[in-house]
């Protein structure tokens, strides 16, 4: 049997007696992309703050390639490479925006105890954040201060960075969020393209997306996964059509 | 061909450079003793800017340092050890000391709690310093004389003792140049604009947030071992609150994060103070409405403004 990429064991989380994530379990096998779905505060991003480390749980195990990472905070786990976007924009706004994908970069590339040295100026750090960028179709945008950037360029710069950061597993919480249709169609592409090459949680409103993106898809209600599937089966699952996709399809 | 940004910091050194040599001062070393007191202020309020400009920490206790590298100075002193050889890696080593202890408990807090607990740490040190009895407790003591260099009285001079000050400066200027634009330094200032983000990319920034609040409570050790030997007196007042204060002050009117703005802030405060207080002695009425201005319209302190002017503005 080969070890699960991340491994979730009866993780829970709760704020007073509010059972936000409610024993979830759940096996991610090495480069599924798999979506997580859910009405809203279904506890999806609370359930990837717990993955990325951003908030501890009140119980449960976390696996890693099968090492036990429950105990990590969150650069302990982006360091062993979980790494996270978030639902609200978050970047440096007034770095470059080849320095900010280069900071991720310096993250993986040997210490940052370094005190001379202009680090603007490490041809390491550079190229391989300029490959990030070009990646995800920024390139021309590299010098450009990261805050004038459009909403949808900043998506895009979120994703160069975590790309930069080296994850073995990437958690993206809504990265389509507040995109227009056309920026929205630029990273469907690209996460396709990331597809089969990382292990991915993605955490998605746009269903077109998330059901020509995801390998499988798990459905969070109230703080509970009621059904895992491939997207085929989830389509039809009854229970998830009442639960969820009904709401939307009635 | 010289950066257009490097044109300040050169034009403020060159003043300090050709001052001494405009005229003799002769006897009446007054300017110039003023002046050597705006760069011994200037290290300080260079160190403060490291941890309150680019690390964004809102250190209100920083005059502690002053406090302990003049102290390292009254007590050596005291016990017959006038050599700087000495006085000067004990000022360091006991300020880098201090600022580790302070530091790894100040910097598991955040925000106005970060500045109370930095404010009550420098009270504990300028407390401390009146109870010592030994050393002239609240009279403070003062010292036999200048420090000296490998035996050697050679900055005994007010102009000799200005450019060892002047040295002093451009080193820990340069230093600094070199740790804001570092590897580390670059994480220090993405921590100040988004901890969160630079968390989420693995930098674990208590770390380094203790390692900028060391090296400038450890500059700042150097700048207290020069205040001693200028006014060749120790005393608990140069550890107060009040002076703590002052020195955010300099750094606010020079503008945060750019070390230029606190060696400019420094000079602004102290002359400003120097030359006010020969008017009337209600100087701090006219100070006090004048920062609140400063603060209000000047965005960005004395730098901000020249960058308006010159076009460098960039944003940062």
């Amino acid at each position: 049997m080969t070890i699960p990429m991340l491994e979730l064991r009866h993780i829970r989380k709760n704020f007073g007696a509010l059972n936000v994530t409610d024993d979830v379990s759940l096996t991610i096998p090495r480069h599924e992309l798999h979506a997580m779905i859910g009405p809203n505060g279904a506890g999806k991003t609370t359930l990837i703050h717990q993955i990325s480390g951003l908030l501890s749980s009140n119980s449960g195990t976390l696996l890693l390639n099968g090492e036990d990472i429950t105990a990590l905070d969150l650069p302990q786990r982006a360091r062993k490479g979980i790494v996270r976007s978030f639902q609200i924009t978050s970047i440096l706004p007034h770095f470059s925006t080849l320095e900010n994908v280069a900071l991720a970069v310096q993250a993986r590339s040997g210490s940052s105890f370094r005190f001379f040295g202009r680090a603007d100026r490490e041809a390491v750090l550079n190229d391989a954040a300029l490959a990030a960028l070009t990646e995800v179709g920024l390139r021309d945008r590299a010098n450009l201060r990261a805050g004038l950037l459009s909403h949808g360029e900043k998506r895009q710069l979120e994703l160069a960075i975590a790309l930069a950061a080296q994850p073995s597993v990437l958690l993206l919480d809504e990265p389509l969020a507040g995109t227009g249709p056309e920026e929205s169609a630029v990273l469907t592409d690209l996460l396709r393209r990331l597809k089969g090459r990382l292990t991915i949680v993605l955490i998605e409103h746009d269903m077109e997306a998330v059901f020509s993106l995801a390998d499988r898809i798990s459905v969070l209600v109230y703080g509970k996964i009621i059904a895992t599937d491939t997207p085929q089966a989830i389509r039809d699952n009854p229970e998830v059509r009442t639960a969820y996709l009904g709401e939307e399809t009635a | 061909m010289i950066m257009r940004r490097e044109i300040l910091p050169l034009s403020i050194f060159l003043a300090f450079a050709v001052l001494p040599l405009l005229g003799d001062f002769g006897s009446d070393a007054f300017i110039l003793s003023i002046v050597t007191r705006v760069m011994i202020f200037a290290i300080a309020a260079v160190s403060l800017d490291l941890i309150l400009g680019y690390g964004a920490l809102v250190s209100f206790g920083h005059a502690a340092f002053l406090g302990i590298g003049a102290y390292a100075v009254g007590i050596l002193s005291a016990h017959g050890i006038r050599e700087a050889a000495i006085q000067i890696p004990a000022a360091l080593i006991v300020s880098a000391l201090f600022a580790l202890l302070t530091g790894a408990i100040s910097l598991r807090t955040k925000g106005i709690y970060f500045i109370m607990i930095t404010l009550a740490f420098g009270q504990m040190a300028y407390f401390f310093a009146v109870s010592l009895a030994a050393y002239g407790g609240d009279d403070g003591m003062t010292l036999p004389g200048r420090s000296l260099f490998f035996g050697y009285d050679i900055v005994q001079s007010e102009r000799a003792f200005y450019f060892l000050v002047f040295a002093c400066l451009i080193a820990v200027y340069v230093a600094c140049r070199m740790i804001v634009t570092s590897r580390f330094g670059r994480v220090i200032r993405g921590a100040r604009e988004n901890p969160q983000r630079m968390e989420a990319i693995g930098f674990s920034l208590f770390a380094y947030q203790l390692t900028i609040y060391v090296i400038a409570g450890t500059l700042c050790g150097l700048a207290g071992f020069l205040l001693a030997n200028q006014t060749q007196f120790v005393s608990p007042a140069y550890m107060t609150w009040q002076r703590s204060g002052e020195l955010i002050v300099m750094v606010l009117l020079g503008g945060l994060g750019s070390l230029n703005g606190a060696i400019l802030g420094a000079a602004a405060f102290l002359l400003l103070e120097e030359g006010l207080s020969h008017f009337t002695e209600y100087w701090k009425l006219y100070f006090g409405p004048f920062l609140v201005l400063v603060v209000l319209f000047a965005r960005g302190g004395l730098m901000g403004g020249f960058k308006r002017l010159t076009g460098t503005d960039d944003g940062r």
